[in-house]
């Protein structure tokens, strides 16, 4: 048995302990001592799951191949930028505990197993592992009326939508007769004989899946999540976890279900068509900017599934590229909104941003930044996103997916914009609080990145061309 | 090399004074632009004169590579043959006397005169381009720069609706004149493979039987690309049909119009036909199209120029005219006669209009004849060049015009067929040009005054800065006739224009010029002398006679006076139902589905937001309850498309 195969995982899990026995037995404050350790952690990880050697193992329950690897480093780099904000912003909100980087650490680890399972009870301990951290993070701030209903409505959904998937296992289990992905493909390698309760096993899957990447319908607990839990939570929330979700649902759909693509794909195609014309309308009522970003987030998610629904390794290519810039730009903007803070309290609405390109011109340059790229306006990163996935889509035929997903783009450029035009025309408003370095140091890197891939875009999608590669074999 | 000297030096004033204007203020960017047009006049009439007299070599100066793109090159040169050093000269001489002459008449212009000042630099510059290039496309850019610049100082006044119109139609027509223009352009590059001329000259035997299958009938390729170019130079030229906007350019300031009329603009045409000339002597058919055109134009233009009563409207219907003459001998393929009557028209126009501005400056901005007279005792030396002028354009003799026009003539007569209708057209229109010239004199230096008391108090001759280029002009229009036929037209023009002017070898209309019956040489200046007794018996001793005939005649008269109808059909023809064109567009096409759909989409967006929220509740009940819903609907669905 090749144990070494998730050494990063083990690692981390191993580190992970370790801080919570330091965090416990030091008398004093140790949040920041913790942090950094767990910002150690995540860079060791990151080291070890670009060099662990490839292969599969623990009966067939394990694999590493491009694919992991790619999307390990997209949901550690994730991590470690919603860990950066939280730093200040926990210690600003009187919430600063050392239980929170290693909730975090933990919650990464699951989401390394799901990248990496070729098992249906591999995705689900993953999955369970990441989502178990992540109902404590939401209600972190447990005295904040607010913070505790969005975990309490986060679990119980996701409860709700964890038994969805695990009659979806069973479901599977029980006309496959087995769990494992190899098996389950070579069982449905004949689309003609495969039983209809196989196929309604998929279903649950994908609908399971769904709600962790906040897919209509099942994304209904997003806007009050966002809202309610602290910023950096609901970053967190916006980023590692999707990735890891989405990269799940891609891997299950290609891998097992791939010789079933004719059937699943029409139900890929419904719910990103209602993702990305749900995500661009509803935002547009909205008025307070993490409210707002929920939707962005449901829209995109909208788009991103395009790639899976051109169900080739040119539209899963544009769907990692895409995951890639979508994690940088939501994290510039998250950083901008963590700066909202006036007179020691944090702020959320748009209307707190009137004027801020006067007040502090070079947040305001970021958060325009970030919204431009978010709107997919040339020449930032989320442009070149949207090109690799409507390329994608395209290339495969579906132009209608295309077209919506164009048009969606101008509606949602309407709220991007808004963000905008109140930033640089209108009265300026009480200026925010300073700005800590920390989240200076995201927004920066996170804006350089959205502004600059379009000079070296070759890296990330070479990187992301191998991994869609490796599914496919 | 001077040569490039003189055609780049205008540019550089047209930098300096547009752009560093403002800085430097107007009298340093008026000393400016005159300097570089000094400088460019000297280097251009040198090198005119090395060529044309001393035998110079023809030459190019290369500039720079310009467009390379496949098969497809073009460079920037300039040409050096005596037909570019001819315009060159005749151009930045021209030219930069109406320069010095604009300092006194824009002397009290409201508007700052560097722009102005750095307009006519550009103009001059486009027109050298236009004239020293040596291949279509660096022609076509001087084409377009000489429609720009004409664009802006037409518009000049930009506070006037009238010359923004006119501006407008100066350049629409261009535009349509344009666009079969640049068609030949490119089917000279498919048939050659080149625009550069000396590729293109070239390969003219080599072309001569190519043929296009243009909807199942064949059509000789020479044929076609002489007639698009000439329609191009309809267009510059204010040919029939495309003359409209030429008297409307007379909203700009007189010396504006001078340029037009004489350096530059309006005679690109007659030169193109002379720069094509080895295509187009090969193209007899275009060329029987160019002749009647020019003729035509001659003859309807002098119709029109004897009943209007705006000083500058007679004088520019005289130009449409005038350049009807040398498109008749171009016709005829005798485009050195054209070109001697362009280079003398420059001096005699250039004089006319310069003339006239010195009147209007006179009487306090007034262009209309009725409201003017008996100025000649007050302002001798304005009308003594008006003198000159109107002798020249009449073609007496000594004066230029005798010797340019009457080889016009004699050049149609003895071509023979079409050649003949040239002649006609052109004999009666020499004697209404004779007339028109002397209803102007008498109208406007003799009878009684009819200015009111206020303007006559004010009546007072020029200065000097505008009367020495006038003076000047003067000598040039007596004078460049006679010293300059010999070459010209004479027995010197193999020498002198070499291989810049190609005519076929069957051509021997210049030779056959000798041979006329001697009426025929004698003929234009009997008429013109006609003209000039009838001018005489109708405005000054029978005053009545005009009203009299105008009434007689009154169909002919109506006509004539309303130039022949031609804008109020092409307002019905063209601009009417090109505005409902567009009124539709605008409002069905606009109005109604670019903006109504975002508008409705946006609505129907804003009610989307709204019902959306709605359904946001923040009730976990209903959040689970939609996931189910969900869920049972994604199954429905899969099975049903299994």
């Amino acid at each position: 048995m090749n144990w070494a195969l998730a050494i990063p995982e083990i690692v981390l899990s191993v580190c992970g302990m370790g801080i919570l026995i330091v965090g416990v037995l030091r008398r004093q404050d140790s949040t920041f001592l913790c942090s950094m350790l767990t910002l150690g952690a995540f860079l060791l990880a990151a080291i070890l799951s670009v060099s662990t050697v490839q292969g599969i193992g623990y009966h067939g329950q394990f694999v590493i191949d491009p694919f992991s690897g790619f999307v390990k480093l997209l949901i550690i780099a994730g991590a470690a930028l919603c860990l950066i904000l939280a730093l200040d912003y926990n210690r600003k909100q009187r919430i600063s505990r050392f239980e929170f980087p290693v909730l975090m650490l933990f919650s990464v680890v699951g989401m390394m197993v799901m990248a990496s399972a070729s098992n249906l009870m591999t995705l689900y301990l993953g999955l369970e592992l990441q989502s178990l951290a992540l109902y404590v993070l939401a209600a972190f701030a447990r005295d904040d009326v607010r913070s505790s209903e969005a975990g309490l409505k986060y679990f119980v959904l996701s409860a709700l939508a964890t038994g969805l998937l695990l009659y979806g296992i069973s479901l599977v289990y029980g006309f496959a007769g087995t769990m494992d992905f190899a098996q389950i493909a070579r069982a449905a390698s004949d689309p003609v004989h495969v039983s209809p309760g196989l196929v309604v096993g998929i279903v649950f899957v994908l609908v399971g899946l769904a709600f962790k990447i906040s897919a209509v319908p099942f994304h209904m607990w997003t806007p009050d999540v966002y809202e309610g839990a602290p910023t950096p939570v609901t970053l967190f929330f916006g980023t590692s976890p999707k990735v890891a979700a989405i990269a799940v649902m891609v891997r299950v759909m290609v891998h097992p279900f791939g010789h079933l693509t004719d059937q699943w794909h029409t139900l890929i195609v419904i719910v990103s068509i209602a993702s990305m014309i749900w995500g661009a309308v509803a935002a547009i009522g909205q008025a307070n900017i993490k409210r707002m970003m929920a939707f962005s987030a449901i829209g995109h998610m909208g788009y991103a599934l395009i790639g899976l629904a051109a169900g080739t390794a040119v539209g899963i290519r544009g769907l990692l590229v895409y995951m890639v810039i979508y994690v940088f730009m939501t994290a510039g903007a998250f950083a901008c909104i963590t700066a909202m803070r006036r007179n020691g309290r944090s702020v959320e609405m748009i209307s707190d941003l009137n004027g801020l390109a006067r007040n502090d011109p070079a947040l305001a340059g970021a958060m325009a930044v970030a919204m431009f790229s978010l709107a997919g306006i040339p020449i930032l990163s989320g442009f070149f996103a949207k090109l690799y996935i409507f390329l994608a889509a395209v290339q495969a035929g579906m132009w209608t997916l295309a077209i919506i997903g164009v048009l969606t783009s101008v509606v949602g450029a309407f709220y991007y914009l808004r963000v905008i035009k109140v930033m640089y025309f209108d009265a300026p408003a009480e200026q925010f609080d300073a700005r800590s370095p920390s989240l200076t140091f995201v927004a920066a890197v996170t804006t350089l990145f959205t502004t600059f891939f379009f000079l070296f875009p070759a890296p990330v999608v070479g990187a992301a061309q191998a991994a869609a590669q490796a599914l496919f074999g | 090399m001077i040569y490039a000297v003189a055609v780049f030096a205008p540019l550089l004033g047209a930098i300096v004074s547009g752009l560093l204007g403002r800085s430097i203020g107007d009298r340093a960017a008026e000393a400016v632009s005159i300097l570089v047009m000094v400088v460019a006049a000297i280097c251009g009439v040198t090198s005119f004169i090395w060529i044309g007299f001393l035998h110079e070599p023809d030459g190019t100066v290369d500039i720079g590579s310009w467009v390379v793109s496949g098969s497809f090159r073009t460079s920037w040169t300039l040409r050096y043959d005596t037909l570019s050093a001819v315009m060159v000269g005749m151009v930045t001489f021209v030219s930069t006397l109406i320069h010095i002459y604009s300092v006194g008449y824009m002397e009290h212009d409201a508007f700052p005169r560097y722009r102005f000042f750095a307009y006519l630099n550009l103009f001059t510059f486009a027109m050298l381009m236009l004239v020293t290039s040596d291949n279509l496309l660096q022609l076509f850019f001087g084409w377009e720069g000489v429609g720009l610049a004409s664009y802006l100082l037409i518009g000049y006044w930009y506070d006037r609706p009238s010359a923004n119109a006119a501006a407008i139609k100066a350049m629409m027509v261009n535009r349509v004149a344009d666009l079969p223009f640049a068609v030949g352009i490119a089917l000279v590059f498919l048939t050659f493979g080149s625009i550069e001329f000396p590729i293109v000259f070239a390969g003219i035997q080599q072309h001569m039987n190519d043929m296009y299958h243009v909807l199942g009938s064949d059509w000789r390729a020479y044929e076609v690309i002489g007639f698009l170019l000439f329609i191009g130079a309809m267009g510059k030229s204010a040919q029939i049909f495309l003359h409209t906007w030429l008297p409307d350019a007379m909203e700009g300031p007189t010396p504006v119009s001078a340029l037009i009329h004489a350096a530059t603009m309006v005679t690109a045409g007659v030169f193109l036909m002379a720069r094509m000339s080895p295509i187009m002597s090969y193209a007899p058919g275009a060329l029987t199209f160019v002749t009647i055109i020019g003729g035509t134009t001659s003859l309807f233009a002098a119709t029109i120029g004897c009943t209007q009563f705006d000083i500058k409207k007679v004088i520019a219907y005289s130009t449409c005219s005038q350049l009807g003459y040398m498109f008749t001998a171009a016709g005829v393929a005798v485009y050195q006669a054209s070109i001697f009557h362009l280079f003398c028209h420059a001096f005699f126009k250039a004089l006319l209009f310069l003339g006239a501005g010195a009147v209007i400056h006179a009487v306090s901005g007034e262009q209309d004849m009725r409201k003017m007279g008996g100025l000649w005792k007050k302002i001798p030396i304005t009308y003594t060049v008006m003198w000159v002028g109107s002798l020249a354009l009449a073609g007496i003799f000594p004066f230029a015009g005798y010797y340019s026009k009457d080889a016009i003539l004699e050049a149609a007569y003895s071509a023979g067929g079409v050649g003949y209708y040239g002649f006609w057209c052109g004999l009666i229109a020499a004697g209404l040009t004779a007339f028109y010239s002397w209803r102007v004199i008498i109208m406007t230096f003799h009878g009684p005054s009819r200015m009111d008391h206020h303007v006559e108090e004010h009546v007072h001759e020029s200065p000097w800065v505008m009367m020495g280029p006038c003076i000047v002009l003067a000598i040039g229009a007596l004078i460049a006739g006679f010293t300059l036929r010999h070459e010209f037209i004479g027995e010197g023009w193999p020498e002198f224009w070499r291989d810049s002017i190609v005519i076929t070898a069957s051509n021997h209309v210049l030779a056959n010029m000798e041979e006329l019956p001697g009426w025929v040489g004698i003929a234009p200046t009997l008429v013109g002398l006609l003209g000039i007794a009838t001018a005489y018996t109708f405005y000054m001793f029978v005053p009545s006679l005009p009203g009299r005939m105008a009434s007689m005649f009154r169909p002919i008269y109506l006509l004539f006076y309303n130039k022949w109808y031609f804008d109020e059909i092409y307002d019905a023809l063209f601009v009417r139902p090109g505005f409902w064109i567009a009124r539709t567009f605008w409002q069905v096409g606009d109005v109604t589905l670019i903006n109504g759909v975002p508008d409705g989409m946006a609505a129907l967006t804003a009610d989307g937001a709204r019902g959306i929220s709605k359904v946001q509740t923040g009730s976990l009940a209903v959040y689970a309850f939609v996931m189910l819903i969900g869920v049972v609907v994604l199954v429905a669905l899969y099975l049903l498309i299994r």
